[in-house]
């Protein structure tokens, strides 16, 4: 029986890719092991290794073929005491299923996942309240890994004492590609990849900026920083207090935060709530390109350690950043993405882009939601929620970490102490499960919150309405 | 092929065949496993991360025969070849690699993190550096129960820079614990290699400082893992505390799925293949001293092949996990009487 070689998926996000180049040709004998083909993505060449062995029969797919899809046959292999040909072209029946994120990844262009969809057309309602950009600015279209990138470049270029440390963050220009170019442009003095040793580098890092430096550390993901908590809390936040105001520490610890698609409990979790219960720290979870960009400037800036929680599967994500020489944002504020009446709804980080996803579905519901996109949880813009909530009389708070002790405990008391009269229901809280993320692919999407759950206890409280 | 033009002895005559037979048998057995492993994550059958373990088969093969009966292994997220050298079920540890009800974790826990209690295997953990404290742990629990138990603690060049490391390094040998630690030092960590990351990259010498002896193996050659590993655990048993190995080895993949590998030339990996290849060099051994044939090694070949279509037909055919299992084994619940 012949053997199918199909179009692999090289990385997780790949959906398809160009078929560059055969390395074998019909008739040739291939081992396992053997590389017989290179295929590019748009940001990677990779080569195809044999897994089967026996003689390559036809090639179906030419090479120089772009847009191959995943799973698609491009050759077929005799196997032993076969003649090639004899080989029939046959159907494929394997369809390719979700893809995932993954660790080193040759950054795609936007890592999805079955587990959670990205919304195809997602609503980009721009009712900011962000005054800064003046009439007349032009807009790119801009990665958030790419607007990160920028932001800690510009930042570096004003400020000689600014440099990146991490895993990975200099040669092979980031696990996800969040440092690419910064190398090159700086050098390895000031884009310094470091053994594994979170705990090292954050006590580091904080002696650093003790020494007046202004480290940006790098975790590859925050998952790994919890070897590093000690020194993010113990002496990154408390030693200015301790010191009556003489030791501060002007530093960012910075990666990607939250779920990712299916790596499992351990790489996965959500640590919005362990740093925003910390005094002396402040803590920031943009959601898109402009916000990740002037952010971690204003974060860069900032005299205080700022904890900078960014999200795996929204790196890829495209979104318009001001053409502006220097965009920085103000941290504490958040930002209002869509107005509303009926209820509110907050959101910070990846959750944002599913509220305003439901809050279109709602719209066509009747039911008007205003969506409030938190952007920094330590310090908290209150004042914004409560406004809000004293116009709607509703609350969905929506996050993607555990209930208990979570963020949207502290947005629902808020609410209760300070808008109490104006509520017309009890806020409803939007969260993940409260288990460790499981890897198998439907308890994985059991397990995280997303549009329908928002949709579903949006309507809860609006029952009656 | 590593064609043995040594004037000593190959080791390999005076070993039995059934016992080379074996090392072979479970090498090979990794490699095909891996290889379809692979395939089914480029299928999109397996997600999430997936590290696979091709080339250092050596290392798993040669400690494993070398164990006794009741000892454990515990090791980091590469550690597909290290359950089935444990003799855990391939059909278990695909099923578990693709998510399904079969696997070893009932799916919850995917490629990095699995175990056997059955089979002495302790996982299968995410989080680099974590192994050896926890081995260490291990071996704590042998000396305190009175048993003659060594836990071999696996974990790489990458994660031999961690602090805790040196942590349980220094209670293992003021205690001295029955544990052996072995590096499986594959070059990389990553994208980056030991010389970028260690200011003494001959990682045996780490324990000099907690008194505890090391020492270099050639891990792709399996008889010198194995004849290493006794001595080691000869060591650990007799009470007189840790010992470190440091397997010098090679993966020939990524460092999982999507790793474009620009850190490295294609030529490194293929000169490795070529000639230091555990499974080949110890086939051409074998030939050369006549300890097996070519129509027995291919029927090997064969019956390797059969096992880990079966494993993978197994494991796409085991149903997900039923979604009451979302909210199962957070906690043990004791039964109210
Ligand atoms: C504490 C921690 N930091 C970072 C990572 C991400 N990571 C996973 S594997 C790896 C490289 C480890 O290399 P090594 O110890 O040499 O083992 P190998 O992968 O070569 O088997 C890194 C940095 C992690 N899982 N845990
Ligand atoms: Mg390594």
């Amino acid at each position: 029986m012949s053997v199918d070689i199909l179009m692999p998926a090289l990385s997780p996000t790949m959906e398809e890719g160009t078929l560059s180049k055969w390395l074998k040709q019909e008739g040739d004998t291939i081992e396992s092991g053997d590389v017989i083909a290179e295929i590019e993505t748009d940001k990677a060449t990779m080569e195809v290794e044999a897994v089967d062995e026996g003689t390559l029969a036809k090639i179906l797919v030419p090479e120089g073929t772009e847009g191959v899809k995943v799973n698609a046959v491009i050759a077929l292999l005799a196997e032993e005491g076969e003649t090639p040909d004899s080989v029939e072209a046959k159907g494929n029946g394997a369809a390719a299923t979700g893809s995932a994120a993954e660790e080193p990844g040759p950054a795609g262009p936007a890592e999805r996942s079955e587990a959670a969809p990205e919304p195809a057309g997602r609503p980009r309602i721009e009712t900011g309240n962000d005054p800064q950009i003046p009439e007349g600015t032009g807009f790119t279209e801009t990665a958030i890994r790419d607007a990160l990138r920028d932001a800690m470049a510009e930042e570096m270029r004003r400020d000689e004492t600014v440099f990146v440390m991490g895993e990975e963050v200099a040669e092979y220009e980031g696990a996800y590609k969040v440092t690419r170019g910064l190398l090159d442009e700086f050098g390895p003095k000031r884009v310094v990849d470091t053994p594994i040793t979170e705990h090292g580098i954050a006590g580091l890092g904080v002696g650093a900026a003790f020494g007046r430096l202004k480290p940006v550390v790098e975790f590859m993901t925050w998952n790994f920083a919890m070897q590093a908590i000690d020194h993010i809390i113990n002496s990154a936040a408390k030693t200015l207090y301790m010191s009556g105001g003489q030791m501060g520490c002007p530093m960012v610890f910075r990666g990607p935060n939250g779920a990712a698609a299916r790596v499992g409990a351990q790489h996965s979790q959500d640590y919005s709530a362990w740093y925003g219960h910390v005094p002396g720290l402040k803590v920031v979870a943009p959601y898109d390109a402009a916000d990740a960009k002037g952010l971690l400037k204003a974060a860069i800036r900032d005299p205080n350690p700022v904890v900078f929680l960014e999200h795996e599967l929204l790196y890829g994500e495209s979104f318009p950043v001001p053409d502006l020489e220097d965009y920085v944002l103000p941290i504490g504020k958040a930002k209002l993405r869509r107005e509303g009446r009926d209820v509110t709804l907050t959101a910070h980080s990846r959750m944002v882009g599913f509220a305003l996803e439901a809050a279109e579905q709602l719209a066509s519901e009747g039911i008007e939601a205003e969506v409030i996109d938190l952007r920094t949880l330590r310090p908290l813009d209150t004042d914004t929620v409560v406004e809000s909530v004293k116009k709607t009389n509703r609350l969905v708070s929506c996050e993607e970490g555990w209930r208990y002790f979570g963020v949207g405990a502290e947005i629902c008391a808020t609410v209760v102490n300070e808008a109490f009269d104006y509520l017309d229901a009890p806020p409803a809280r939007v969260h993940q499960k409260d288990v460790p993320l499981p890897y198998a692919a439907n308890l994985e999407a059991m397990s995280l919150p997303g549009t329908e759950d928002i949709v579903a206890a949006a309507r809860a409280v609006c029952e009656g309405m | 092929m590593a064609k043995s033009t040594k004037k000593t002895r190959d080791p390999v005559e005076a070993t039995a065949k059934k016992q080379l037979i074996d090392h072979y048998r479970a090498m090979l057995l990794i490699r095909r496993f891996e290889e379809r492993a692979g395939q089914l994550y480029g299928m999109g059958h397996i997600a999430g991360f997936c590290h696979l373990y091709i080339g250092q088969e050596a290392v798993v093969t040669g400690m494993q025969a070398a164990i006794g009966e009741g000892d454990q292994v515990i090791t980091g997220y590469r550690d597909h070849g290290h359950m089935l050298a444990c003799g855990m079920d391939p059909r278990g540890v695909m099923a578990e690699l693709t998510g399904r009800i079969d696997g070893y974790s009932k799916g919850k826990g995917g490629s990095m993190h699995m175990f056997s209690r059955e089979k002495n295997f302790f996982g299968g953990h995410g989080i680099v550096g974590a192994p050896v404290p926890l081995g260490t742990g291990i071996a704590f629990s042998n000396r305190y129960k009175e048993t003659d138990r060594v836990c071999l603690t696996y974990f790489g060049d990458g994660a031999a820079n961690q602090g805790q490391v040196y942590e349980a390094f220094n209670m293992a040998s003021l205690w001295d614990l029955p544990v052996v630690y072995v590096i499986e030092n594959n070059q990389y960590a990553m994208g980056t290699s030991v010389e970028r990351a260690s200011a003494e990259t001959e990682l045996y010498k780490r324990g000099i400082s907690f008194e505890i002896e090391g020492e270099e193996v050639d891990g792709m050659d399996v008889l010198a893992v194995k004849a290493a590993g006794e001595k080691a655990l000869k060591y650990a048993r007799s009470g007189k505390g840790p010992y470190i190995l440091e397997m010098k080895t090679y993966r020939y993949r990524g460092h999982s799925m999507s790793d474009p590998a620009k850190y490295r030339k294609r030529e490194e990996v293929d000169d490795v293949r070529e000639h230091r290849d555990p499974i080949e060099s110890l086939k051409a051994r074998m030939l050369e001293a006549e300890k097996a044939s070519e129509d027995e090694l291919k029927e090997i070949d064969k019956e390797i092949k059969a096992r880990v279509k079966d494993a993978a037909d197994f494991a796409l055919e085991s149903p997900e996990p039923p979604p009451e299992d979302l909210w199962t084994d957070v906690l043990i619940e004791e039964e109210t009487a």
